[in-house]
């Protein structure tokens, strides 16, 4: 596998308008800021950000504009209404594609706004019958012959996991990948937004039933003592947290085994 | 006939303190006392027998007071048994899809476990209404971890086979789906765990073509609460079908036990998956981030030679940590330390070596799950908090752990290599 033939291929990435958790301003979606990344860092021979979203929004504008300045050339926006599913315009878009349709298309693992609910990714994975591969942080190579990538994928705890998957895919990129480039002013005013031309958009009716609102906090879980005799009750109020009161050692040569027999059991060596 | 009064018996009998108290009363008169009148009298005192906790009980249920007095002396505390719910002739299931590590409920299941049994009461039929938690496991659980999913309320259990513990999201979906078509759930849930039912639970929810209830925390009537907007937002909204569920969604199942008979699932032929797990790669450990980090070796100003502390933890593949004061001391960044200045960890193993314990400092390892101290201080915080401690001088005990890891690493042992 050569160089050029790994990086002959067409990756697009969903870019969504994100929100500051604190100002709520709109910014760049660290996710999809960090899929754009991965993109740009691969640099395959065709890249492609797709937005959909309400172009009529100065502020939606301006983050769009932070995207292009990460140096990607121009984001197609498909124009849809603030009640309308995302996700159905997204996918008819790309279905429709034709030969337009990406090798791997990757996308955020969750919006900033909204719902939230990270379903995006797997809805299009669906409707376009191909592989989904979740919390990936970087795209390691591409076997166009054989038809299949190798990708990392970010697990818990800072562990890597290495996947392989057919062509072509979806991937959604979570914060464990690389940190995005900043946005400079000048890629920014160069680069193109296309509107593309019309697509049936069809509103989210379900959600007009739901009730938003600002999160409440979550009630701590306290320990509640079920004790059916007074005697017991008096006991849970009163005794100690047993103290493990772990095992001591004093020589030396007995202590590095004790050492790596306790990691073995806990299994982290 | 004229009953003559002992007066000596009748002082004995009405002090009860006296030694030969009860045989007088059961003496001369069978049992019952005569009054002076010659009426015979009763004692309410006699009623009733003590109880295993000291305190006295009366049994109005006819049982023989004397073999149960028996019994609890010896038993002392008596079990409590849990009532038993039993679900007769199932019509319809909720089904709780458990990540079950090993065959072992985390507490993430036993909430959603919780979840489920309220989702149950509040469904139309809920006394024919089970829930039905599925398990994923190679062999049939043993009656230990059975016992542990009926305390947790799992009325039916469902294993489906899988082959081995490697990512296999679209098997295990395609598995769930076809166990619904046989089942047809009310609902189904996931618990929202990365790469675990989060993942799952969204490929079922796309195959179904059901719109899911994600990162919900309550269940308040019929009504479904959800973080929205990445946690900045509440949101509230009628059931679903598929409900995943954040942690401490719902209290535990912990005052009734439930049958967890088995269910038998269809065996279907999986479709060759399109994903290929080609294993955990590796990382190097100065490169994950402090607070997820499984394994820390953490240095302090106990430490004399750092450079012997740094090759310790390249052969052990832990993750560096330190004390305030080491970092204050330039011996370490600031982003290694630990404590409530500096990072709270949440490592499986905490090594800290010539750390004293300082509270600010325990406060970062309050999470931890096994320390083990090396200090020269056998009375000082650190050592009453760890699991093992070992008291001698750090540079020693390094040394010791460098030289043992070097010589197995040409035989049997594998650590962690740094990646450059
Ligand atoms: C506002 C505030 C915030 C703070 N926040 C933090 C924080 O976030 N994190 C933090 O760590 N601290 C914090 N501190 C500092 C904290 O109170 C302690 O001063 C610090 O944790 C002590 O570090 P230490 O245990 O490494 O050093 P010491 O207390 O000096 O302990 C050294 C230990 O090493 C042992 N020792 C000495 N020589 C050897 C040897 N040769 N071999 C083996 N053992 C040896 C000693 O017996 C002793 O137990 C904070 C303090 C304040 C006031």
């Amino acid at each position: 596998m050569t160089a050029n033939s790994s990086k002959d291929i067409a990756i697009t990435t969903l870019l969504s308008v994100g929100q500051h958790p604190l100002s709520a301003r709109p910014r760049r979606a660290e996710e999809d800021a960090r899929a754009l990344e991965v993109m740009l860092q691969f640099a395959p021979a065709s890249m492609k950000a797709l937005h959909a979203g309400d172009t009529a929004d100065a502020q939606n504008l301006t983050v769009l504009k932070d995207y292009l300045g990460m140096g990607i050339p121009s984001i197609d926006v498909i124009p849809t209404s603030a009640d309308s599913d995302a996700a159905e315009a997204l996918a008819s878009y790309l279905a429709n594609a034709g030969d337009g349709q990406p090798h791997i298309l990757l996308t955020g693992t969750r919006s900033e706004v909204g719902e939230s609910s990270g379903f995006l990714p797997y809805l299009l994975a669906e409707k376009l019958a191909i592989p989904f591969v979740p919390n990936i942080c970087d795209i390691l190579s591409i076997d166009m012959a054989a038809g299949v990538a190798e990708v990392m994928q970010s697990l818990p705890r800072g562990q890597r996991r290495k996947i392989k998957t057919q062509l072509p895919f979806v991937a959604s990129v979570g914060m464990a990948a690389a940190i995005p480039r900043q946005s400079s002013f000048g890629a920014a005013r160069r680069g193109v937004i296309n509107t593309v031309s019309s697509i049936d958009t069809v509103a989210d009716e379900a959600q007009t039933a739901w009730k938003t609102e600002p999160a409440r906090k979550r009630p701590k879980r306290l320990k509640v003592v079920k004790a059916k005799t007074a005697a017991e009750r008096f006991k849970a109020a009163t005794a100690k947290v047993q103290s493990s009161g772990g095992e001591k050692i004093y020589e030396v040569d007995k202590a590095a085994e004790a050492i790596l027999k306790l990691l073995k059991e806990e299994k982290v060596l | 006939m004229v009953i003559r009064r002992n007066r000596r018996l009748e002082w004995i009998a009405r002090n009860r303190l006296h030694p030969e108290h009860s045989a007088v009363l059961m003496g001369v008169n069978g049992g019952d006392e005569i009054g002076p009148s010659g009426l015979v009298r009763k004692r309410p005192h006699d009623i009733g027998f003590i109880g295993p906790n000291g305190i006295k009980r009366i049994d109005r249920l006819g049982n023989s007071l004397a073999t149960m007095a028996g019994a609890g002396a010896h038993k002392g505390q008596a079990e409590v048994s849990l009532p038993l719910y039993v679900v007769e002739n199932a019509s319809q299931y909720v089904a709780v899809v458990l990540d079950a590590p090993e065959g072992r409920l985390s507490e993430h299941d036993k909430d959603l476990l919780g979840l489920a049994q309220q989702l149950k009461a509040a469904a139309d039929n809920a006394a024919s209404t089970a829930v039905a938690a599925i398990i994923f496991s190679s062999a049939a659980p043993e009656a230990a971890r059975i016992e542990s999913y009926q305390l947790a309320g799992v009325d039916r259990l469902i294993v489906l086979p899988a082959e081995s513990d490697d990512y296999q999201p679209e098997q295990r979906a395609a598995q769930i789906c076809a166990l619904t078509a046989q089942y047809d759930f009310i609902h189904l849930c996931f618990p929202d765990t990365v790469l675990g039912g989060a993942d799952t639970g969204r490929r079922v929810a796309a195959n179904l073509a059901e719109r899911p209830a994600t990162s919900v925390w309550k269940l308040d009537g019929t009504q479904l609460i959800c973080r929205g907007a990445a946690g900045k937002t509440d949101i509230t909204r009628p059931l679903s079908k598929v409900i995943i569920a954040l942690e401490q969604c719902a209290d535990q199942i912990d005052e009734s036990k439930h049958e967890c008979l088995a269910l038998s699932a269809d065996a279907i032929t999986l479709s060759a998956s399109r994903i290929e797990d080609l294993g955990k790669a590796q990382v190097n450990p100065n490169d994950i981030d402090l607070t997820e980090a499984n394994f820390i070796l953490s240095g302090g100003n106990g430490i004399e030679d750092w450079d012997r502390f740094h090759e310790a933890a390249r052969l052990l593949g832990a993750t560096e940590g330190a004390s305030r004061v080491a970092v204050d001391d330039g011996f370490m960044p600031r982003e290694r330390q630990v404590g409530a200045t500096g990072k709270w960890v949440t490592a499986r193993v905490y090594i800290a070596v010539g750390i004293s314990g300082a509270i600010q400092h325990m406060q970062g390892i309050g999470q931890c799950d096994k320390v083990i101290a090396i200090n020269t201080d056998d009375s000082c915080d650190m050592v009453k908090r760890a699991d093992l401690s070992i008291i001698a001088d750090s540079d020693a005990i390094l040394t010791a752990l460098i030289e043992t890891l070097s010589n197995q690493s040409s035989a049997e042992f594998h650590p962690q290599e740094a990646v450059a």
